[in-house]
């Protein structure tokens, strides 16, 4: 992606908010989820590219405070088949799933009895992936459920998307080398100054002398 | 009548007279003639997935294991000296052993590479699947990488012709995503029963059947068993009951296959 390319997404989609904001959109997601599916837990993870992992990247619930940017391989494990198969799935008593209840407590100290999970996709890229953790049992299972569950996926794969764009132009702002980077970092300064009547005076003249020029 | 030069892309009126194939089709297919007493022996089945834990009682041993690796430019098919790397594979697996317990079973793993690879080795894997001529492949699987879907598209058309049949759960997302929607594979959905024994032909595809698919049984690691819900698990359910239909009717083309299970279907009355 070119710098000028990353910035045009950033203003496009208002992404270069902070951080905060960004992950801000995918809480409502899974504390929602949470909530329809009287769940203990609801997370996302997101598709690291560059080092091909999972990262805890919104947590509802158990975990809440400590799982966030932890990261697990992501085509092993639940998550990963999800990933990489793209089918969504529902799964009860894994607590008889010894492999999975020992790696899941060294990581998280919670052992999940039931998962739902489904994937998140922009398009035909792969995002990340939705999960629903202990829902409740008083009611039995149903196709509608997964539906449900689908939809969640779909908010919460727009808001992922703006969290990678939000990232990926931050980085261009900070260590981009083209010109929209370079007159960003500016305006960016800026704004940061006390008193910036003589850099805007300066700057002022710089844009009649282009426009005439 | 000499043989013809040109491929047999039309039918000469003295030709049609040598292409006679022996179809003993009765006026009704049945349940009972489509599987009754058949135990899909002598049937090679392929789980193309996550592994199979072979030694899981429920699984009852594999004939075959292999691995696909991917270096970054080409796939190669290794020993699998892992196994399940999931738990899914093992679960397909054994869906299909419940209900053809002869069935020989072969896995190819095509996770745990990471996800990046992923598309390559789903092609790779289910490459080495038709030249080895497996009856039938269970796809619990889907990519929606679109540079993957011609290269899909020619192999499960090569399946077709070949003689292997392809059956891939279908992707109940709102994304495009291959092969279950080519028409040369079996493409399976869920519905709401707990009946292994029910399936339906839907009328308005690109989804053709519905199998057995919610809160289902399955083995998993370690000789435990879970109960799964998901279309990836009624897919096996059509591959157990094709691998019936096949033991029982060996010379049965996909395409009769499929005709078989459309009409032996619960909502054909065929069921009886």
């Amino acid at each position: 992606m070119t710098d000028d390319t990353g910035f045009r997404e950033a203003a496009a989609t208002g992404t270069l908010a902070t951080e905060e904001r960004h992950r801000a959109l995918l809480q409502p997601v899974v504390d929602a989820a949470r909530a329809i599916f009287a769940a203990k837990a609801s997370s996302i993870f997101l598709l690291d590219r560059e080092t091909d992992e999972l990262v805890f990247e919104a947590v509802s619930g158990e975990g809440e405070g400590d799982l966030i940017g932890m990261r697990i391989p992501s085509s092993t494990g639940i998550a990963g088949w999800v990933l990489v198969t793209g089918q969504p799935i529902v799964i009860d008593d894994l607590t008889q799933d010894p492999r999975h209840s020992a790696q899941t407590a060294e990581r998280t100290g919670y052992v999940p009895k039931a998962l739902m999970a489904v994937p998140l996709t922009n398009g035909e890229t792969p995002l990340g992936v939705l999960q629903v953790l202990d829902r409740s049992i008083d009611r039995a299972f149903s196709l509608s459920e997964i539906d449900l569950l689908i939809l969640f996926a779909n908010q919460a794969a727009i808001g992922l998307d703006l969290l990678q764009a939000a990232r990926r132009a931050r980085v261009l702002l900070d260590h981009g080398v083209g010109p929209a980077a370079i007159v960003a970092r500016m305006a960016a300064s800026l704004e940061s100054m006390d008193d910036p009547r003589q850099a805007i005076a300066l700057l002022e003249a710089l844009d009649a002398v282009l426009r005439t020029s | 009548m000499s043989e013809r030069l040109m491929p047999a892309w039309s039918l000469t009126a003295e030709a049609a007279a040598s292409i006679a194939i022996p179809a003993e089709w009765p006026h009704r297919i049945s349940r009972d003639w489509a599987i009754g007493g058949a135990t899909g022996v002598g049937v090679d089945v392929c789980i193309l997935d996550s592994g199979v834990d072979g030694d899981h009682p429920l699984v009852g041993g594999l004939e075959s294991a292999v691995a696909v690796n991917f270096d970054g430019a080409e796939t190669t098919i290794v020993p699998d000296e892992i196994g399940d790397v999931c738990g899914h594979g093992t679960a397909c697996a054994g869906i299909v052993r419940a209900l053809a317990p002869d069935c020989r079973l072969h896995s190819i793993r095509v996770l745990g590479e990471g996800n990046a690879g992923s598309g390559e080795l789903i092609l790779g894997g289910l490459r080495h699947a038709i030249e080895r001529g497996f009856a039938i492949v269970n796809l619990s699987l889907s990519t929606t990488k679109r540079s993957f879907a011609e290269l899909l598209h020619e192999l499960a058309d090569n399946a077709y012709f070949k003689g292997t049949v392809l059956v891939a759960s279908a992707h109940n997302m709102p994304v495009e995503s291959y092969p279950w929607r080519f028409s040369s594979v079996i493409s399976v959905g869920s519905h709401e029963e707990s009946d292994s024994y029910v399936w339906y032909a839907n009328p308005t595809p690109p989804v053709e059947f519905f199998a057995r698919g919610i809160d289902v049984d399955v083995a998993w690691f370690g000789g435990s068993t879970l109960q799964c819900t998901g279309n990836s698990f009624a897919a096996p359910h059509i591959v157990g009951l094709s691998a019936l239909m096949i033991s029982k009717h060996p010379d049965l083309t996909p395409f009769q296959l499929k005709s078989v299970l459309y009409l032996t279907a619960t909502n054909t009355g065929g069921a009886a």
